[in-house]
């Protein structure tokens, strides 16, 4: 009961957000999180699930995309007749034949090769799309119109709420589908030749055809998210396929959590989230994009869903509460100490003598202002440092069968 | 003809000579810890914005010492506080961290240096053509940098075959329990060839940075590059790293020197299209055209039929 309850949960949340985010920009962050989750979850096909490290997974989403776009083209010069909201589907199929060939010959090996393989791939398409301009526009792209052909319902799609609706539909499908996948013996398949591929061969599978079956899937899914990439923004261009967007959807699903299915879905809804906020409020955010990063393979190797998934003993021990008070009273001072950090940051790139960090006015050439911060920064690191030993001490509490809970 | 073909061959010397430079320390990094350092071009790019601001106060020779060391000892920072500690989390965490950190350092540079290229020239005594061939000017710093890729070729590979550490780096690479069985530290030495691989890339980066200018992308514009010399010559395979860099380099420079392209080769085989055939960009295409995109359409070939690469003696 549990399974069905979250997806109708999850569909739910999908119908009611943009009622309680009803602003153009709410809209528009919705979408933008609805793509990155497709893309996201397709990208964990191969590296959380299937062992293949992609350096350039961008190319199926903008080959989709471009073929989306091509495809709404052809929708308005009326050689094609079929609804906008297939158009996804276009761009999956061609996500999907991209993948079978290149798949072809990169699915051989995992590893090193393949993540090399994956780059240069990458590198190759994202540098001919420069040069085939018939096909990706070079440095403008392409840009069509989907209000053309037939109305779905009586829906042209002119309005963003509506692109925000099929968006929505279409991640819901495919991220049902991706899941369904991982059950089915073939995504059961790629997790074993994932951890062993030479006893997957033993028992008599092929650990290629595994791989390249993970392969195509991933692709297809991430034409898909092309294709709604394409409806939604009704262009593309070199960027979306080149390795700054490949690197992005590996941020996103190493920061969400590889190990999980739902790993992704947080990473991208995280990440977007971060990128469309943070970099309202400060130009800096790729920096602060850039740190959090390095932090979180450092620090949180199985990501921010394996963070709280690190839980469940100590919840299913009942001992949750024993960790309450030392969490808060590390999240005070290392919050307290990050947020010093950053106004430093603030200060030493501001051009201005005044800014306003979090409600206080900072004098970025007094001297008062730097040697306070730098007060509450030691302050801070000094509590960060004396409430460390404690929390460490009752995660070990928290985590311990002891004598009784053993019967 | 003649005089293309002297000039395309000098400047792919130069490009191939300090590709060599960054994809020494990297197939070093690999042989001897199994991690592809994606920010090796980082590195580099460190050395040229460390060297342009040395060389504000002290001219261009004393950076040209003080910045490799600096970006060696840095780099010998990360390994030491960062890698070593994502170690553990496997290879593909460790791969990711080091993306991550190219990420981190291309940011971190325009957080201190700005978006803008910076005028770092290079010095006033090597600002003379060294000879005229054809009446045109061969200019003495590009010889200057032929000489110190050369001399860090040949210092390097007296170091690692000559002398007692280099035979120490070299048994640490495939027997490293056995090394440290016989008392010598293995993570500090896998520490001290990050740093001198990456003070190799920053070296890289000084000499380069006045010539190919100094700016935030300038790691992005090698880094691949970098990446597809190491596995075309073999992970690990220093001779193979040589023999790829001059390779891709003269490859390069000659594809851009030429002037041939498909129109050629569909006059020559007699067949022609109309212009507005589907494929008219690819009938369209000339050699200079491709000349960026040469380098992965090897590594891609040198993968599928040679996936140890020219050199090399393992896959992964």
């Amino acid at each position: 009961m549990f399974k069905y309850a979250v997806w109708i949960i999850f569909a739910l949340a999908l119908l009611l957000l943009p009622q309680v985010f009803s602003s153009l920009l709410g809209i528009s962050i919705l979408s933008q999180m609805t793509i990155a989750i497709v893309f996201a979850l397709s990208y964990n096909m191969l590296l959380g699930q299937g062992g293949m490290l992609s350096f350039g997974h961008a190319v199926y989403f903008g080959l989709g995309g471009f073929m989306a776009v091509h495809a709404l083209l052809g929708i308005e010069e009326g050689d094609y007749f079929f609804s906008v909201t297939l158009i996804p589907l276009v761009g999956g199929l061609f996500g999907l034949l991209a993948a079978i060939f290149i798949g072809s010959f990169s699915t051989h090996k995992a590893g090193t090769v393949f993540a090399m393989i994956s780059l240069g791939v990458g590198e190759l398409i994202a540098a001919s799309s420069l040069i085939l301009v018939s096909f990706f526009g070079g440095e403008a792209g392409v840009s069509g119109d989907r209000t053309y052909g037939p109305t779905f319902f009586g829906y042209d799609f002119a309005q963003h709420l509506e692109v925000y609706y099929l968006a929505a539909a279409w991640m819901f499908v495919a991220t049902l589908a991706m899941y369904l996948f991982t059950q089915t013996p073939a995504g059961r398949m790629a997790n074993a030749v994932r951890d062993n591929p030479e006893r997957a061969e033993f028992i008599g599978y092929s650990a290629r055809r595994v791989r390249l079956i993970s392969f195509v899937m991933a692709g297809f899914f991430a034409g898909i998210a092309g294709g709604l990439f394409a409806v939604n923004y009704e262009i593309l261009t070199e960027q979306n396929l080149n390795a700054a967007t490949s690197g992005n959807v590996l941020l996103m699903a190493y920061i969400g959590g590889l190990g999980f299915f739902i790993g992704p879905i947080v990473g991208a809804v995280v990440l977007t989230l971060v990128n469309s906020v943070l970099s309202h409020y400060t130009d800096l955010w790729m920096l602060y994009l850039g740190i959090m990063f390095v932090l979180t393979v450092m620090f949180l190797p199985s990501g921010l869903t394996g963070f709280l998934m690190m839980h469940r003993t100590p919840w299913h021990l009942g001992k949750m509460h024993l960790l309450v008070k030392p969490y808060i009273l590390t999240a005070i001072p290392g919050a307290v100490f990050a947020l010093s950090l950053l106004a430093m940051v603030e200060m030493a790139h501001s051009f201005e003598t005044e800014l306003v960090f979090l409600g206080a006015t900072l004098n970025s050439d007094g001297i008062m202002s730097w040697t306070l911060l730098m007060a509450i920064a030691l302050v801070a690191y000094v509590a960060l440092r004396r409430s460390l030993p404690r929390l460490r001490e009752a995660w070990a509490q928290a985590n311990a069968i002891d004598r009784g809970d053993q019967s | 003809m003649f005089e293309v073909l002297i000039f395309a061959t000098l400047n792919g010397l130069v490009t191939g000579l300090l590709l060599f430079m960054l994809a020494s320390g990297l197939t070093l990094i690999f042989s001897m810890m199994g991690v592809l350092n994606f920010a090796h071009a980082s590195f580099y790019m460190l050395g040229a914005y460390f060297a342009y601001s040395i060389s504000l106060y002290t001219g261009f020779w004393p950076a040209l010492i003080l910045a490799p060391v600096l970006v060696g000892v840095l780099g010998a920072l990360i390994e030491r506080y960062g890698l070593r500690r994502v170690h553990k989390s496997g290879h593909v965490a460790e791969l990711v961290f080091t993306f991550g950190l190219a990420f981190l350092i291309e940011e971190t540079v325009q957080f201190f240096w700005g978006r803008a290229t910076k005028d770092y020239r290079s010095p006033d005594i090597l600002d003379f053509p060294l000879f005229t061939l054809f009446g045109q000017n061969f200019p003495a710093y590009k010889a200057f940098m032929i000489f110190i890729s050369i001399a860090i070729f040949i210092a390097l590979y007296f170091v690692l075959t000559r002398t007692r550490i280099g035979i120490i780096i070299q048994a640490a690479i495939t027997h490293p329990h056995t090394v440290g069985n016989l008392g010598h530290n293995v993570p500090m030495i896998f520490m001290a060839v990050f740093g001198v691989g990456t003070g190799l890339a920053g070296l890289a980066g000084v000499i380069a940075g006045p010539v190919l200018t100094t700016f935030p992308g300038m790691a992005v514009v090698l880094g691949s590059i970098v990446f597809v010399i190491v596995v075309i010559g073999g992970l690990g395979s220093l001779a193979g790293a040589l023999v790829a860099s001059l390779l891709i380099g003269l490859l390069q420079s000659y594809a851009i020197a030429s002037d041939v392209g498909m129109p050629d080769l569909l006059n020559w085989l007699g067949v022609s299209f109309e212009r507005d055939h589907p494929l008219n960009d690819i009938w369209r295409l000339t050699l200079p055209q491709i000349a960026p995109i040469l380098p992965y359409l090897l590594l891609v070939l040198v993968l599928i039929f040679r996936p140890s690469g020219l050199f090399g003696k393992r896959e992964s």
